[in-house]
Parts: C-alpha cells; structure tokens; sequence
C-alpha cells in the first residue's frame, strides 16, 4: 500500500466527521446520518471499490450504528473485509464484525472460517486480531471450531498472543464451562509464564474459576501470594507502573483472588498476612490509585479470616477514606465500612459522625452507598431512626428501582428488629403508602399474617391492641386519596377481619369507609373484591353478635350494581353477600366466626359428613359416583369400541392401541390422578368450606377417602380463610390495573420531625443526637469533642464545598504529570517518543521478562525523587540497542515490509501525519490544525471543544 | 466480567465511542446511552464520580469537552475503573500527542484498537501503554 497508508482519509469521510461533530442537536445529527445511509447503500455495493475506500466505508457504518441507526444493509461488507490481506484492513473488519454482530448471528459462519485461517498466519498480528474476535463472535457451538487451534497459540513464542490466546480460553470458560474444563492446567501452566503481561490476564479466568471452586485451587495461595510479593516490590517491568505504583491493576486482581481463597480459610489467611500487611504499610494514599489498591486490601481483610493488625491497618485507612475532602473516597470509606463491620462491627462507631456526614450529603451516589451501610448496621436499637431516614429519603426518590430496594429493606429491617406493634404498623402504613404498588404483593400478604397472627409474644392482648392500633391508623389513612391497590388491599382485609372487633367503630363507620373504598377503584376489580368480603365480613359479625343489620344507602348501591357486573368474581361476592344477610344467626356463626382467620381448617378430604346423604339417593335409585379416572376410562373404551366399528370399515387396526389404555388407567393410583380434569358439576353448596367456591367439588366416595383429587379445589377455599399469608389472590380480575404511586403528600408527624430544617448550629446537636440513636453505644467523653469538631464543621461547610472542586483539579494535573510531563519536557523528549518508541516498544516486553527474572534489577526500581525524568530515563535508556534493531527486522518482516527501518519508520509516520494524524510535538500539532481548518473545522466555528486537550 | 460497556460522550451528550463488552440491541443501547448521559451530564464536578443506574454503576470521568463513561457492575473497584480511564487517555495522548475529541472521531478505529488490547472479556489486561500502543504503531508502519 505504500505512502497512501491505511490510515488515509478522504475529504468525504472528514467532512462526514466535521458535520457530525458540529451537529446542534439530535434532530440535525439523525439527518446527517439518515443521508449517510442512503450514500452508503448506494456506494457500498458498487464493483471493485479500492480496499481502503472500503475501509472509509465501514467505518462510515460504524458511526452509523454508533449514533443509532441501523446500518445493517453493510454486514456483509464488514464480513468481507475480514478476508482481505492487509492487516489494517483486515483488523478493521474484525473491529466492525465484532461492534456489530452478536455471537448468534447468521453471518458469523462466514467469519469462523476466516479466524481458523487467521489463527494459523505467521504474521502474530493477524493473529492477534483474529483472536480479539474469538473472544466477541465464538458462541458455544463454535468453540470445538478454533479451539485446538487457540490451545496451541498458548505456546506462540509471542506474549501479546498467548496474553490473548488465554482470554479466549477465559471466553470460552465464560460461554460455557464444560467447553475447557480439561484445560485448567494450561491456565496454571500461563501462570507462572514469564511476561507479566500474560500473568496477567490469567489472574482474570482465575478469578472466575476460583469464584466458581474456591477448594480445587487453594494449593495456589502461595504462589498468588509470592507473585503479589514481587509485584508490590517492584520486581515487574516498568512499563507496568502507573502513577509510580508498581502494577497496580494487578495487584488488585490478586487481591481479589486472595479475597476468595482465603475467606474462612484460617491457614490459607495467615500466609496472606504478610504480604497484605506490607501493602497496606507502602500505602500511597496521595493518589488515586494508591486508594484503589488501598480499598481491596480493605476488602481483601474483610473477607479473610480475621487479623487484629490488618484489621487495624484496615480502619485506618477506612477513617482516611472518610475524613477525605473528595466523595469518591468517602464512598469508597462507606463501602469499606460495610464490609469490615461484618467483622468488627465496633468500628462503625468511631466513624458515626463521618457516616452522618454523609448521609445528609446532597450527593446522591454517597448518600446510598450510607443506606446500605446503615441497613447493614441495623439492630434493635437504632432500627427506629434508620427505618424512618430510609422512608423520607425513599418518599424524597423518583427512581422506582432503588425505590422498591429500599422499601423491600425497609420491610425487612421492620419485620426484624421492630420495637413495638404500633411502630411496625406505623412503618408498614408509610412504605404502603409511598411505595406501595412497588412493594411485593408477598410483602403485604406478611403484613396481614402478622396481624392476624400476632407477635406471639405478649399474649392475646397485646395482639388485639396491635390490631385496634390497625384497624384506627387505617380507617384515619383512607382520607387520603390515591392509595396504592396492595395497600388498599391489605386496609380492605383489616378492616373486614377486625373493623369492629374492639367495639370502638361502628359497623356503619367502617361498612361506609369500604364502601368508599370500592367506589373509588371502581377500575380495581381485585380492591373492589377485598372491600366485597369485608362488608359481608362485617355484617355477618353484627348478625352473629344478635345486632339488626342496617345496609347503608351506599352500600346498597353498590351491591346493585355488583350483582351485575361483568366480573363473575365480583358478582359472586356480591351474592354470596346477599345470601349471608338473609341468614339467621346460627348459619351466620357457622359461616363467618369472628375472628377464626388463623385456625386451621380441617378439610374432610373424603368428605365423610355426606356419606348418609349418598346412601340416601343410592337407595332412591341414584347411580353411584363413578371416580372420574374410571369414567373417563369407560368413555375412551366406548370410543375405542366406536373406533372398532369404524375401523373395519377403514381397515385401520387398532388393536394395538386398545390393550395398554385401561391396563395403564388402572394401575395408577386414583390419588395421583390430576384434578385439572375433573368436570366441575353445579351442587348445593355446604356451608363454611363451599360457600366461597365458585365450583364445588364432587362428593366422592367414601373409598376414595384421602384422595388428593380435590385439592386444588380445596386450595382455593383456603386462599380466603386460610391463613392469608400464602394466598395469591384468587380473583380472575386482573390485579395489574393499578394507579402509579407518586409522592401522596402525606404527612407524619414522625417525618416531620426529621424534614424540618433548622438553624445549622441545631443541626449539628441534631447530627450529634442521631449519632447517638444510630450508634447507641459511643461512650460520652468520645461524642463531647467531636461535636465540637462537628460545630465547627457545620458552620464553615459551605467554605468546604467550594474547596472541593479545587481539590480535585489539583488532583488531575498532578497525577497527569508523571507519563505526561509539563510542555517543555514534552518538547525535548517527544521527537523520540514519535519516531523511536514505536519501534521501541515491542521490546519493552521483553525487558520485563528480563525484570522479572533478574532481581538485581529490582534495586533500579526503588522510587526516585524526580518523577519524569526517571521515566524517561528508564523507557529510552534501558532499551540495549543492539537487540533492538535485529528484533525490529525481525518484526516487520512479519508485515511483509522488511526493508522499512527504524529512521524509515520515522520519516513514514512523519509523511502520515501530514495526511491525517497530528503527532505530539509541535510541528504535528500545527500540520494537524493546519488541516483540519483546511477542512473547515476549526476552533472558531461551531464546535470548538473538540479542540480541547483532553489532558490539558 | 466488571466492565460492562465504555462510552465516550462529549458535552452535548453526543456519542464518540461505544464499545460493549455484552450483547445489547441497537435500541437497548440507544435507550441505555441516553439515560446515562442524561444522568451522568447533568452532574457537576464536586459530586461523586460514580452513579448507580438500574444494575449498573457508572465511572464517569471528564476531560475537557468529553465524558468517559465507563458501566461496571457490583463487585469492581470503582477507583481502579477512574483510573483505568485515566490510563486510557494518557495513552491515547501518547499516540495521538494533546489527544483532543476530534483525534477520537477521526481515528475511530485506533480509540477502539486501543481499547482491544486494554480491555477482553470485560477484564482490564494490559496497562503497558508501550504494549497497548505497539500494534497500532506496528500497522501504521506497514501501511
């Protein structure tokens, strides 16, 4: 290809670029690319389109998919380009192919054999690239395709290849384990392979492994141990360092893996010490990734078995974390703090103010990173003040997601450790109320249980006043409008259960709220049935209890209007209702007792009670029952004998078939015959068990007593007197239709509390209060200086918060220093960087093979003052020369192009940058704006941000 | 697999890189990238540089005119993902020298080039800036 170079690009690709770029607005942006379709699928398909236009061209599809149109008219040309010679084009392809297709698509079989290809080429790019799309585009049915083949490239003299060889082994293990099961040895084999590059990568499919099968892989600890060793001593490569921390990607890896290995795992733990000890005693906590190595060796303490040392080191660096000005690592803090309380939960309390901190923190991200904290810390006695913050700052929310999370803890820290019934009811009423439809219907039907049921603790009396205290803070909630159906539901259930049972409301009070309730989710059948039930609840408790029963106006309208619904449940319900007034008190105790929703109900499967009145219609000549498997037995056999008849005439056989049919039919037990078959068949219904069924069962015969035949039916009986915790709801009507809930301006007086904002100075004695209710136990000599610090604190906030963004723009440039040296010394040292460090690089691998094997070299390695020079001196120095050039032949001759030499290489980029890249010193610089305006792009027009040094 | 997906963003909320590291449909990606940019965006300097959003946290990171957006999911460690990003753009400034947006857009190819060798499998594996660079230098010569 020569002097035109892959990476040319036309006028017409600039341009699309440069109009893109400075498209206003969405809208503008979609009609660039629309007319950006329509060229292409022209264009595309046009013969003998030179390589690199073709390149242009898919790159062009790229932008396409990126900004969201769909450009799969050009697949097939990506697909295409994968075969093409050159590695550019080639790797581009690749790139496109892997951005665009999932593993499952139809045209990935045109690719498998192209990577089979690849994976075999000399040149160690190519394979390189083809494995990058082993790694996005093998599904499990294509992974026997290219595995020997990846298998084999383990062993390539070339660490970028094996580094990728493994990671498409990772890939696989990902898509399906089984696929490399009997090749875990050659991830131990890459273990110990001697460019830490490879290392590497292997710690990623060990980590999955290890996560998968802690026990198969604890005779490494030693090794992973020994090899953070040398890492966190600067044995590896330079070129690994980032910010002078030695690897520190890998370090944290290994600590992660470590983190698996040693949790519960006492001799495994203690040959970690050491080595996470050391670690934590280099800490850098000046720099961000210093904090980052720092937190999982946090994470890694938290997870072992316990050491009293590292768990000190680690609250250490846990109360830096929180003292910390930036909210990154107060979030981090927060995490860490999560994790090590498991362990020693005394450690929350040192950090109780810091916590609280960062609870009010407008920061969103912190403030739930603290939520989750607290959840994690709740006991007993705090519990009151946590679950109240969760709710207002659950109300405070709009994202439905993290509402249902945190209205689901909420519940559960209730149902835990609530300290009184009416707390418990009160907290369930404010999660109702404000998440309510979010919440899971299983929640609610908890709700119901445990008031019915009780806490068991204190005896019947306490159980009725938690009931009482229902019953009034629900009858005072239906005022509000707009509650949520599960909320409504469970008031509807209450209130018909134990509306009345305390004598202090009136069964009219209570019928008229229901009545209420129904008309105002007049689209809510299954609210509508709740409040249904409960009326005949309530009136059939005035019947029993000998009072004269008064239908409310309202409430006969309403039932009119029921015993016409559409809804066959509902209309049910309504007759049934009717039905149960007309009784006299007896049946009425007998159907309804007061009170009985947690007795058991004794189901008489084989429904003995109507044994004489069988024996009675047997003997006035009615048939006796037949058992359904029987009849339906008989009925095939009648048609099997119809079949016969036919059969003759057909001279189709059917003897064959007939035999097995009543053999089979009676060998099973009748017991195990499904119900789902049974015909249901209209009968008088019986009292308690039936009358809420929509079908009764059949009477069966006495000697099929204990037959699981009816129990379904029977299921369904219980979903209403059953033990409500359990049942789904029986209704047919769909429970779906359901108001979104929204912000129900409901006030408490509990939040109120909370929500009014006081003067700051207050607020820091009201932050000290909390502390003391949210960690209890803080002693008072500990709380007393604190505050004071807290006053202090509070009054000079706002100072703080515009501190911080200084704090963190000095933080930016200072880390850029290092590998990005101040202009000047950028200047001196560029010119080699752009035209030597390429062909440099390579044997930058190489060096830290030799880093890691020589431990002499390891001295080098110590930290020097001076920063970049250092750098500079160790990337361009080290390199021996000689090696060098030999290699470099040796590498390009892969490419095809042997006879480019180093200064070649240098004077090719140099000549490329003039068409299209801007190199790093100044002279690039000006030939990049020099085109780019000629282009028409430049920083006066409309965009000029895409100007801006990123790093700048 | 921590990292789930890299987008660059800039400013206006325009997207320069998309690269996912699992299958999402075009629409689901469209849906994605504009709930998270609408999130991320309208968040200022001194907050945190981490957002939770539906089962993915987000790093985010700004430089000049463009976001990094990097979507992680629960077990990663946040700081390391910040300064992964950084890593990523010191090494696009190595290659490109005072790396601007408009290096990105029109050498798309090599952002994404870099990001292969950077990024497999949704793991970080190679943070040599000379390894990650060596193959783009190696092409780039040869063509």
């Amino acid at each position: 290809m020569g002097s035109q170079g892959g990476f040319y690009q036309s006028k017409e690709f600039l341009d699309l670029v440069k109009s893109i770029g400075e498209a206003r607005s969405k809208a503008e942006e979609d009609r660039i690319v629309l007319s950006e379709i329509e060229t292409l699928k022209r264009r595309i398909s046009e013969p003998d389109i030179p390589k690199r236009k073709m390149k242009e061209y898919i790159l062009r599809l790229v932008y396409i998919e990126m900004l969201g149109h769909d450009a799969s008219f050009g697949y097939i040309h990506a697909v295409k380009m994968t075969h093409d010679d050159s590695l550019l084009v080639k790797r581009t392809g690749y790139l496109a192919v892997t951005l665009f297709l999932n593993e499952d698509h139809d045209l990935i079989i045109l690719i498998v054999n192209t990577i089979q290809k690849d994976l075999k080429s000399d040149n160690y790019l190519v394979v390189c690239a083809a494995l990058n799309a082993v790694c996005k585009l093998i599904n499990e049915e294509t992974i026997p395709a290219v595995l020997p083949q990846v298998v084999e490239l383990l062993g390539h003299p070339k660490e970028a290849v094996r580094k990728k060889a493994i990671m498409a082994l990772h890939r696989f293990y990902q898509k399906s384990p089984s696929s490399v099961s009997h090749l875990i040895s050659n991830f131990r084999k890459r273990l110990c392979d001697n460019d830490p590059g490879v290392m590497g990568a292997t710690l990623c499919p060990f980590f999955d492994l290890i996560a998968q099968d802690v026990n198969s892989y604890k005779d490494l600890v030693i090794s992973f141990v020994s090899i953070l060793k040398q890492v966190a001593e600067r044995r590896l490569s330079k070129a690994y360092d980032y910010h002078q921390m030695p690897a520190p990607f890998i370090q944290i890896k290994l600590l992660k893996i470590l983190a698996l290995l040693g949790s519960g795992d006492k001799q495994a733990s203690e040959t970690m010490y050491t080595v996470v000890g050391d670690i934590f005693r280099k800490r850098d906590s000046s720099s961000n990734i210093g904090n980052a190595v720092l937190y999982e060796c946090i994470c890694c303490v938290s997870s072992i078995y316990p050491n009293t040392k590292l768990l000190d080191s680690a609250a250490d660096a846990i109360s830096r974390f929180l003292k910390s000005d930036s909210h990154n690592l107060k979030y981090m803090g927060i995490d860490a703090l999560g994790r090590l309380i498991k362990i020693s939960p005394e450690i929350a309390e040192q950090h109780q103010l810091a916590v609280i901190d960062c609870l009010e923190d407008p920061n969103d991200t912190l403030k739930r990173k603290t939520f989750e904290l607290l959840y994690k810390m709740t006991k007993s006695t705090n519990v009151e003040v946590i679950v109240d913050r969760m709710i207002d700052y659950m109300i405070s929310i709009n994202d439905n997601h993290y509402k249902t999370e945190i209205a689901s803890r909420c519940v559960e820290l209730a149902e835990q450790f609530a300290p009184s019934n009416q707390w418990f009811i009160q907290t369930m009423n404010k999660v109702f109320e404000h998440a309510g439809d979010l919440v899971n219907i299983k929640v609610a039907h908890n709700l119901m249980r445990l008031i019915a049921e009780g806490f068991g603790e204190d005896g019947d009396n306490a159980d009725s006043k938690l009931r009482s205290s229902a019953v009034e803070s629900y009858l005072h909630i239906l005022g509000e409008p707009k509650l949520p159906s599960v909320f409504l539901q469970v008031i509807c259930w209450v209130l018909g259960e134990y509306g009345t049972a305390d004598g202090m409301f009136s069964a009219s009070d209570v019928t008229g709220k229901l009545c209420d309730v129904a008309e105002a989710c007049s689209s809510n059948e299954t609210v509508k049935a709740y409040a249904v039930t409960a009326l005949m609840k309530i009136y059939a408790f005035e019947i029993a209890a000998g009072r004269k029963v008064d239908m409310l106006p309202e409430c006969q309208s309403l039932m009119e209007e029921l015993l016409a619904s559409h809804s066959t449940d509902l209309q049910q319900r309504a007759y049934e209702l009717q039905a149960v007034i007309g009784l006299d008190v007896h049946a009425v105790e007998c159907i309804m007792p007061p009170d009985a929703s947690c007795e058991d109900i004794e189901v008489d499967q084989g429904f003995s009670f109507l044994d004489g009145y069988i024996q009675e219609a047997i003997e006035k000549g009615a048939q006796p029952y037949i058992p359904e498997s029987e009849r339906s037995g008989l009925l095939n056999m009648g048609k099997f004998r119809n079949q016969d008849h036919h059969e003759s005439s057909h001279g189709l056989r059917f003897e064959a078939y007939e035999l097995p049919m009543p053999a089979v039919q009676s060998r099973i037990p009748q017991a195990l015959i499904p119900s789902t078959e049974m015909v249901p068949v209209p009968e008088p219904m019986y009292p308690r068990e039936t009358d809420q069924t929509p079908v009764s069962p059949i009477p069966s015969n006495p000697s099929n007593a204990g037959s699981a035949e009816l129990k379904l039916r029977l299921d369904e009986v219980q979903q209403k007197w059953g033990r409500p915790t359990y049942t789904p709801e029986t209704s047919t009507s769909n429970s779906t239709s359901q108001k979104s809930v929204n912000g129900a301006s409901a006030v408490n007086s509990t939040r109120e509390a909370y929500a009014s904002r006081k003067p700051q100075v207050e607020i820091s004695h009201e932050k000290q209060k909390l502390a003391a209710s949210l960690f209890g136990g803080s002693s008072k000599p500990e709380k007393r200086p604190a505050t004071g610090h807290k006053v202090s604190k509070a009054s000079s906030h706002m100072v703080e918060k515009s501190h911080v963004p200084n704090s963190s723009m000095e933080v930016a440039p200072e880390k850029a220093a290092p590998a990005q040296p101040p202009p000047d010394l950028l200047d001196l040292g560029e010119p080699t960087a752009t035209s030597t460090a390429p062909s440099l690089d390579p044997f930058k691998q190489l060096e830290g093979l030799l880093d890691t094997t020589q431990d002499a070299l390891a001295a080098n390695s110590a930290t020097t003052a001076s920063r970049s020079p250092d750098v500079m001196a160790l990337l361009y120095a080290d390199t021996p020369i000689g090696i060098h050039n030999k290699d470099d032949a040796d590498l390009l001759s892969g490419l095809s192009n042997p006879s480019v030499t180093h200064m070649a290489g240098a004077t090719a980029r140099s000549r490329l940058s003039q068409s299209s890249s801007k190199g790093s010193n100044p002279k690039d610089s000006l030939e990049k704006d020099a085109l780019v305006r000629q282009m028409g792009v430049n920083p006066s027009s409309q965009n000029p941000n895409m100007f801006k040094d990123l790093l700048g | 697999m921590g990292i789930r997906f890299i987008l660059m963003v800039n400013k206006q909320g325009q997207t320069r890189l998309a690269q996912y590291y699992e299958w999402l449909t075009l629409e689901e990606r469209r849906a994605l990238e504009g709930e998270i940019v609408r999130k991320c965006l309208a968040r200022n300097e001194q907050q945190c540089s981490f957002v939770e959003h539906r089962n993915y946290k987000i790093v985010y990171r700004r430089y000049a005119s463009l976001f990094f957006l990097v979507g992680v999911d629960n077990e990663e460690n946040e700081l390391a993902i910040l300064e992964f990003i950084h890593l990523l753009v010191e090494t696009m400034d190595r290659h490109f020298g005072n790396v601007c947006e408009l290096d990105i857009m029109f050498h798309l190819e090599k952002a994404h080039f870099m990001l292969e060798e950077m990024v497999m499998n949704g793991s970080v594996v190679e943070t040599s800036k000379a390894n990650i660079l060596s193959p783009i230098q190696l092409m780039e010569k040869a063509s």
